[in-house]
């Protein structure tokens, strides 16, 4: 098997563009190692699961031309399935499967029945729908309380190996203590690779062909005989279980599922904004984009704090560069490059890496 | 043959359709009923007349500018947030006026707060007109995003004006307190507050249907919802008109937000984003692009909101989901269909 054949012969077209990919997939790898910390690793396993939750929308925004605002009902309910299953069930393996099963289960029925009644219409009717499901979902989480925890959440056990407490390893292995945690960190690295590879083979295939010719033009595609409300009902179905094992990774990493890491609004409005920034219509738009969006909400805080020092006593922009401003400037971003470059950092890399070729 | 000349009674008129409007009485009805106490139900019936109206105020230009251009605007919630801002604001500054002990002098500033929240409000929609949304005219998915991002840029510049936190916007004294009404010997409380925003929302929506109906301008506004591209055919610059009518739904949005915020009694930033969902709801129940199918719709989510929140509070959060289920599947383009749509 070589590397044409694992890409789904998706290659990244660009020397840079590649480069980078390969930087963050070792980085990603190695993070345990090379950036220790429990923030540092935290901000990592977030980047992870974002690129999973970030590629599956992709599917639907980039590749099909849906916009759905239900993503993070999905998300959530990977999430839940999770957390409620291990605290019903007791912490194992079994109560994890059981949990992730029956978020899948949920989310496929879900998606199904969403997709059936409103992809008939025009994609502004989706939209709008998903937007009322999302936000009645939310509140059915937040009310079921003696279910979901309600506002406060579930705190729960994963199975005893991913547990911090687990430690296999008497000694340190390259000055790290090897335990449940970095266990459950190459857990989520290991499934978001396979299922990342799994998307590209998707969007690759004739049934990704058909997707993306229904974003071109749909009118035309149901000419030549594709039923389209069909494929988009399969697109929304797939990013939808997709997305929910992106939460139920999530629930695996905090060992806490609450309506805001998960169900909120704030983190579909962040899913677009990855989406854009990175790059609609490409699966590795998705990986730049989560690493550029976690890192800068992780860390842009930082930079700015310093900016507003650098301005400290300048009226109006001392306000505009505090540290709580940041999402600010990535929204200012989004408009751009919604308008100037609408393939995102991946798609300017690979027009420049095609100018040098010609 | 003999020429045929037609006569005014023989053209045929469309017929008016007033099984919505009657649904709004038969909600009304059905809640007196399973309320119970015709006191309560006066009481719930206003608040929800009042609670829908608001709506009404600030989905009014959102539906109007989706039938002229085929733009949905996602970012409309900034405007109904900056209207609410700028009021708390101007009800600070003429704290004289607004917390004095008369009813004038109260009305007074509650009066110059609107305006200034409508001037405010539809400044920023010329400009957002200008800079996000023309640019990309007839590009829906760019829209849905465009108008997104730009409602989380005005989110955050609230931010940055106002503060990130929570803003009292107290009811000036006056308007605090409700009136009692004796019905069968039991008391019904009408808050004042509601009943002036009954008020201004009737007005606004006579106001609304006089220049639609009796106006050329509304002539022309309504025959683009109907058919953009015959009204350019004949001559007329149907942009210059959907600017007119963007600015006037954001001016209205700021109004709703002032009036919203006096209901809550309090701003938080992230409004625009809460009433957002709301807004969708009413304008897919009134038919995209109706105005008097936004109205029928705001008042029927007002009413049960307030109904179902007396009767069975838990499902009070799902009442507008299923009454747009419902009505989806009793007319799935909505209340009042725009034809050409």
């Amino acid at each position: 098997m070589n590397l044409q054949r694992l890409l789904s012969l998706d290659l990244p077209r660009s020397r840079w563009l590649a480069g980078a990919l390969l930087l963050i997939v070792v980085a990603l790898a190695l993070a345990p190692f090379l950036f220790p910390g429990a923030k540092a690793l935290g901000v990592a396993a977030k980047m992870l699961v974002f690129i999973l939750l970030v590629a599956s929308y992709d599917l639907l925004l980039g590749y099909t031309g849906i916009v759905s605002f239900a993503h993070t009902m999905f998300f959530g309910i990977g999430a839940y399935g999770v957390a409620i299953a291990s605290t019903r069930l007791g912490e194992g393996w079994l109560a994890l499967g059981a949990g992730l099963a029956a978020a899948l289960a949920v989310s496929l029925v879900l998606s199904l029945v969403i997709g059936l009644f409103s992809l008939r219409v025009k994609a502004i009717f989706f939209a709008m729908i998903t937007l009322a499901v999302a936000a009645a979902f939310q509140t059915l989480a937040s009310q079921l309380s003696t279910f979901t925890g309600g506002e406060d959440g579930l705190t729960f056990r994963n199975p005893a190996w991913l547990e911090p407490s687990f430690e296999p390893f008497e000694n340190e292995v390259f000055g790290v203590l090897l335990d449940g945690k970095l266990l459950t960190y190459w857990l989520l690295f290991v499934t978001v690779a396979l299922l990342f590879g799994l998307l590209l083979r998707i969007v690759n295939s004739p049934f990704g062909r058909v997707l993306q010719a229904i974003r071109e033009n749909d009118f035309r595609a149901e000419a030549i005989g594709y039923r389209t409300v069909v494929y988009r009902t399969l697109a929304s179905v797939i990013a939808a279980l997709f997305a929910t094992a992106a939460g139920a990774l999530l629930a695996l990493w905090l060992r806490y599922t609450g309506p805001d890491t998960t169900l909120s609004f704030e983190i579909m409005l962040d899913i677009l904004l990855i989406v854009v920034i990175g790059g609609m219509g490409t699966l590795y738009g998705a990986v730049i984009g989560a690493v550029l969006f976690v890192g800068a909400q992780n860390y842009l805080q930082d930079l700015l704090a310093l900016g507003a020092q650098a301005v400290h006593g300048v009226p109006v922009l001392q306000d505009l560069v505090a540290p709580g401003r940041w999402l600010l400037w990535l929204g200012v971003l989004f408009v751009l490059s919604v308008y100037h470059f609408p393939t995102g950092v991946v798609g300017r890399l690979r027009a420049r890496a095609a100018g040098w070729r010609r | 043959m003999s020429p045929v000349t037609a006569r005014a009674g023989d053209i045929p008129k469309a017929r008016f359709d007033g099984i919505p409007l009657a649904l709004v009485g038969a909600v009304m009805a059905a809640g007196l009923p399973l309320v119970g106490s015709a006191s309560t139900w006066l009481t719930l019936t206003a608040a929800g007349l009042a609670m829908g109206l608001i709506v009404f105020v600030i989905a009014s230009g959102l539906t109007l500018v989706f039938g002229l251009m085929d733009v949905l605007n996602f970012g409309h919630g900034v405007f109904v947030a900056f209207g609410a801002f700028v009021a708390t604001s101007v009800m600070a500054g003429m704290a004289g006026w607004s917390g004095a002990d008369s009813l004038l002098l109260n009305l007074g500033a509650i009066f110059i707060a609107m305006l200034a929240a409508m001037a405010v409000a539809g400044a920023l929609g010329l400009a957002f007109e200008r800079v996000l949304v023309r640019p990309v005219y007839g590009q829906h998915l760019k829209q849905i995003l465009i108008t997104m991002g730009g409602m989380i840029i005005g989110e955050e510049f609230i931010k940055v004006i106002w503060g990130p936190d929570q803003i009292p916007l107290p009811l000036p004294p006056a308007l605090r307190g409700a009136f009692l009404i004796d019905i069968g010997g039991e008391q019904a409380a009408i808050e004042k507050y509601r009943v002036l925003a009954v008020v201004l929302g009737l007005v606004v929506f006579a106001v609304l249907l006089w220049t639609l109906n009796r106006t050329k301008l509304g002539l022309l506004v309504r025959a683009g919802v109907q058919d953009r591209e015959m009204v350019e055919a004949l001559g007329y610059r149907i942009r210059r008109l959907f600017v007119g009518v963007f600015v006037a739904g954001s001016a209205l949005a700021g109004l709703g937000g002032v009036l919203w915020g006096l209901y809550q009694q309090s701003v938080v930033p992230q409004i625009g984003g809460q009433v957002n969902v709301l807004l969708f709801i009413v304008i897919i129940i009134g038919g995209l692009g109706s105005t008097l199918g936004c109205f029928v719709g705001a008042l029927l989510v007002g009413l049960l909101a307030n109904y179902s929140g007396f009767l069975v509070p838990k499902l009070a959060l799902f009442s507008n989901i299923a009454l747009m289920v419902a009505v989806l599947l009793w007319r799935p383009r909505g209340l009042y269909p725009v034809t050409s749509r």
